[in-house]
Order: structure tokens, then C-alpha cells, then sequence
């Protein structure tokens, strides 16, 4: 793990796996502001008290997940860039589609936006960069991929992911508990219709 | 009920200092772009630093008042006028039961701050009401014929003005290189420093695009998303930095090549399209 300065308000744990960073992440969400990425854990606050407290943290042993049940998630595999990830990947467009809803997802980490989860453990054939420049607007259900991950748009925002499609269901609500409809540890499978 | 928008103008937000502490759940912490700004306008009005005001992009505000209210303007305000009649900038002055109060657009900046004693009271989303843009969170921009609903009145408005906004020049921001400076040329670096930079049309609250010379990268792979803050320079695949704003997305998946010290993103929030912006290394304070 390296520890690198991030301006004046925050340190970056720069990690050399998404699980090393969930192990830094479980231990320090509780003593500093954390937020997970792929590979890395910000923390907010004075720089060199950070420091000084990563120096004395040891990453956790264990990473518990809560156990939750699989969700299924309909998609109408109707995406603008379904074209481009088949012409990237080599698959046809029904194979791309065989491959997203072939193997269950988990959900990862949130981020991005409220109600956006990162999702990993897909087909790895599907990895694809994202676009050369983002997208101003994204529509709400829009389901994307990109690098390892595969996600859900939970409302209109800008996005640089390939889509393959939309979902009707809603990932974030402030009415339910908890807002998100996707929480880390959750399993999830696309469904095509 | 005391306050009636009769026009909003371009576009009127309702800000207070935003929802710290909830990256984790996906949440930015938006509040108020130039929160210096919005601390000035609630000290004029004697109110707590994080009160809920309007923040007025461009200008076109019209608001009439339901029973009498001190009011205050801050920020990158043009002409303010009550009933028609100039009325001061950075200052608490009294807006009497029928009168309105019009705020319009100025050159030297590009969002007013207009505060109310007692602040908006307006209701909450997870803890602040104000309107994240990019999350959807927080009340819609006003519209004509909304009713704002005001705090009890605080008892002791400051009586020191605030001085106009001087920012008409080049802006000059101080910047930590990092995190992801080696993902890109020394030249890269360089310019990024060296360039005039050019404010875009295309900035908002989310970020505050850039046109300038293209950053070049020294390697092509994709960085893995990483959380981001208020301040960092992210840049494009096709080299554009973009410096994100309060409505930032936690997390992006673009290398940030350098971060605006957290006290001069405030001036970002006045950056009009086609002003020149220029990075400046940060001088190390002990």
C-alpha cells in the first residue's frame, strides 16, 4: 500500500487490490472519514494527523460481508454502445448479453453517485474501457460496463460507461431504508426481457 | 410564509453548507460553491454560518416579501434594487411586507448569495437542504410562485458591510500536484502549470471545464475508480481538465493530475465562461 497526499484535505491509501483496499477500509471507516474505490481509500481531514493514524492502523484480517440474498435485475439489453462492446470484446451482441446475465455480480462498493454500486465478479470477457469522453447525460436505469465493473445508473447524470442496456427498478429512494437498492456483499444477476 | 419568488431568474438553488460525511453511501457534499459567500451573507444577517440562502446563477431574481424581513446580498451580485431603488451589496437592509427585491446579473462574478434572517427553512434531505445537482438531492430549483418559509428573525444582524467582490482579473489558484501526477508527461505537468486555462460554457456545479492545451498521459491503461474531492483536476481521456465541484461524484475514474487547495475552490464558483485561470504550485506553510 502507498500512502499518497491528496491536496490539502485528504490522504489517498493507494492499494494493489480491491481487497487489500476493503481491508484498509474496515479498518479505519470507524476512526476517519473513509470512502472505498477500486483500488483505493480516501480519507478526509488534516493531512498529518491521517498520516499519523494510517502509521499506526493495521489493515483488518477479515473483511466480513453481510450474508444478503441475490436480487435479480431486469434489463432491456437495448444500450447505445451494445454495438461498440460487442466490436471490443470480439462477442456478438447476443453473446455480450449471454455474458452479462451468464454469471451473478456482487456488489462491491458504492460511489459515483447515491444508489451506484460497483459491481465485480462478472464475465471477464466484458472488460472494456469506457468511453473516450463521457456522456453529458445518462438516463436513470441505464446499465453500463466498464473495466472490471457493471453497474446501474440510479437516476440522469453524466457517465463515462459503455450502456447495454435499462432497468425499470429504482436503486435509490431516501423514502426506504436503506436508500440503495444494491448494499455491498448483495449478489446480483440481469435478467434479459 | 413570507417570501414569494416571482421570477428565479436563470437558475435559483437553495444552499446551506451540504451533507459532510457521507461519501461512503455515494452522497457529495454539495452545499453552497462559494461558501465563503454564504458565511458572509448569514454573519450580515446575524445568522448561524450554515443557514440555508439562495444561490443565484447569473442574475434575474425577483422576490416579493409577505411581511417584513432583512435581507442581504453576497457573492458575484450585479444591480440589487428593492422596489427599484438601488439598495446596497454586502450589507443587511430591511425589505418591508409588498416590496420585492431584484437581483441582477454581474460581470465579475457568476452566483450571488441572497440571505434572509433566519434563514430558508426549507425541508431536509439527509441532513441539509441543500440541492445536490448531480444526486438529485435536496429541493427542486425555485420556481415562480414559490412560498419560502423563513427561521424566527435573529435578534443581532452584523453592521459591518462587505466589501464588493474584486474578482475581474486572471484567477490564480494554488494546487498540490498528486495523486496521479506520474500518470502523465513531465511536459503534461508542465503545461498544466504554465497554461492559461479557459473557462467553459459547459461548467456547473458538478465541475468547471477547461479548454487549453491537450494534458498528455504517460500510460493508456484505465485507472480503477478512486474517491475524489471538491478541488480535484481530473482529466479526460482526450486531455481536458475538468476541476470538479461541490456536486463532484464521490467516486471517478479519471486520473486526477493535481488538487486545488480547499480555501481557493471558492473562487471557482465565480469563474464566468471565458475567463483565464492559471495553476499555481502550492507554497508548503508551517
Amino acid at each position: 500500500m502507498n500512502l499518497r497526499p491528496y491536496g490539502d484535505t485528504a490522504l489517498l491509501l493507494d492499494c494493489e487490490s480491491l481487497d487489500e483496499a476493503q481491508s484498509w477500509f474496515a479498518a479505519l471507516h470507524d476512526q476517519a472519514e473513509a470512502v472505498l474505490g477500486a483500488r483505493t481509500v480516501l480519507l478526509r481531514g488534516d493531512p498529518g494527523t491521517l498520516w499519523s493514524l494510517v502509521d499506526q492502523t493495521r489493515p483488518a484480517d477479515s473483511v466480513a460481508l453481510p450474508g444478503q440474498p441475490e436480487i435479480e435485475v431486469p434489463v432491456t439489453y437495448d444500450g447505445a454502445d451494445l454495438g461498440d462492446v460487442a466490436r471490443l470484446t470480439g462477442l456478438s451482441v447476443d453473446e455480450v448479453v449471454e455474458a452479462h446475465t451468464g454469471t451473478p455480480w456482487t456488489v462491491a462498493f458504492g460511489g459515483f453517485a447515491p444508489g451506484f454500486s460497483y459491481l465485480v465478479g462478472g464475465d471477464p470477457r466484458l472488460h472494456v474501457p469506457r468511453r473516450e469522453s463521457p456522456r453529458a447525460r445518462v438516463p436513470a436505469g441505464s446499465v453500463g460496463v466498464a473495466g472490471e465493473f457493471s453497474g446501474v445508473y440510479p437516476r440522469q447524470s453524466p457517465g463515462g460507461w459503455q450502456l447495454v442496456g435499462h432497468t425499470e427498478l429504482a436503486m435509490w429512494d431516501t423514502g426506504r431504508e436503506p436508500p440503495a437498492l444494491l448494499v455491498a456483499g448483495m449478489a446480483v444477476r440481469f435478467v434479459a426481457r | 410564509m413570507t417570501l414569494v419568488v416571482e421570477s428565479p431568474g436563470l437558475l435559483s438553488l437553495v444552499q446551506d453548507l451540504g451533507r459532510p460525511g457521507l461519501g461512503h453511501l455515494g452522497v457529495s457534499r454539495s452545499g453552497a460553491f462559494d461558501r465563503t459567500a454564504l458565511r458572509q451573507v448569514n454573519a450580515l444577517l446575524g445568522n448561524h454560518p450554515g443557514c440555508a440562502a439562495i444561490e443565484l446563477l447569473g442574475g434575474g431574481l425577483v422576490l416579493r416579501a409577505e411581511r417584513s424581513v432583512n435581507v442581504a446580498v453576497t457573492g458575484g451580485a450585479g444591480s440589487i434594487t428593492i422596489d427599484g431603488d438601488p439598495a446596497a451589496y454586502g450589507r443587511a437592509v430591511p425589505l418591508q411586507s409588498g416590496q420585492r427585491l431584484a437581483v441582477g446579473a454581474s460581470r465579475s462574478g457568476l452566483r450571488s448569495y441572497v440571505g434572509v434572517s433566519g434563514g430558508l427553512l426549507i425541508a431536509e434531505e439527509l441532513g441539509s437542504r441543500s440541492t445536490d445537482t448531480l444526486a438529485g438531492l435536496g429541493p427542486a430549483a425555485l420556481a415562480v410562485g414559490d412560498r419560502l418559509e423563513l427561521g424566527p428573525p435573529s435578534p443581532r444582524p452584523d453592521l459591518e458591510d462587505v466589501p464588493p467582490l474584486g474578482r475581474t482579473g486572471d484567477l490564480t489558484l494554488e494546487v498540490a500536484i498528486g495523486p496521479r501526477d506520474d500518470w502523465f508527461t513531465v511536459a503534461a505537468v508542465r503545461l498544466l502549470l504554465e497554461s492559461s486555462w479557459h473557462v467553459d460554457t459547459s461548467s456547473d456545479r458538478v465541475g468547471v471545464r477547461l479548454t487549453g492545451p491537450a494534458l498528455e498521459r504517460s500510460r493508456t491503461d484505465e485507472l480503477p475508480s478512486e474517491p475524489c474531492v471538491r478541488g480535484s483536476i481530473q482529466v479526460t481521456a482526450e486531455g481536458r481538465p475538468i476541476v470538479l465541484g461541490p456536486d463532484h461524484p464521490v467516486t471517478g475514474g479519471y486520473p486526477v493530475i493535481a488538487v486545488v487547495l480547499d480555501r481557493h475552490t471558492d473562487q471557482l464558483a465565480q469563474a464566468v465562461p471565458g475567463r483565464t485561470v492559471r495553476f499555481t504550485r502550492a507554497v508548503a506553510r508551517s
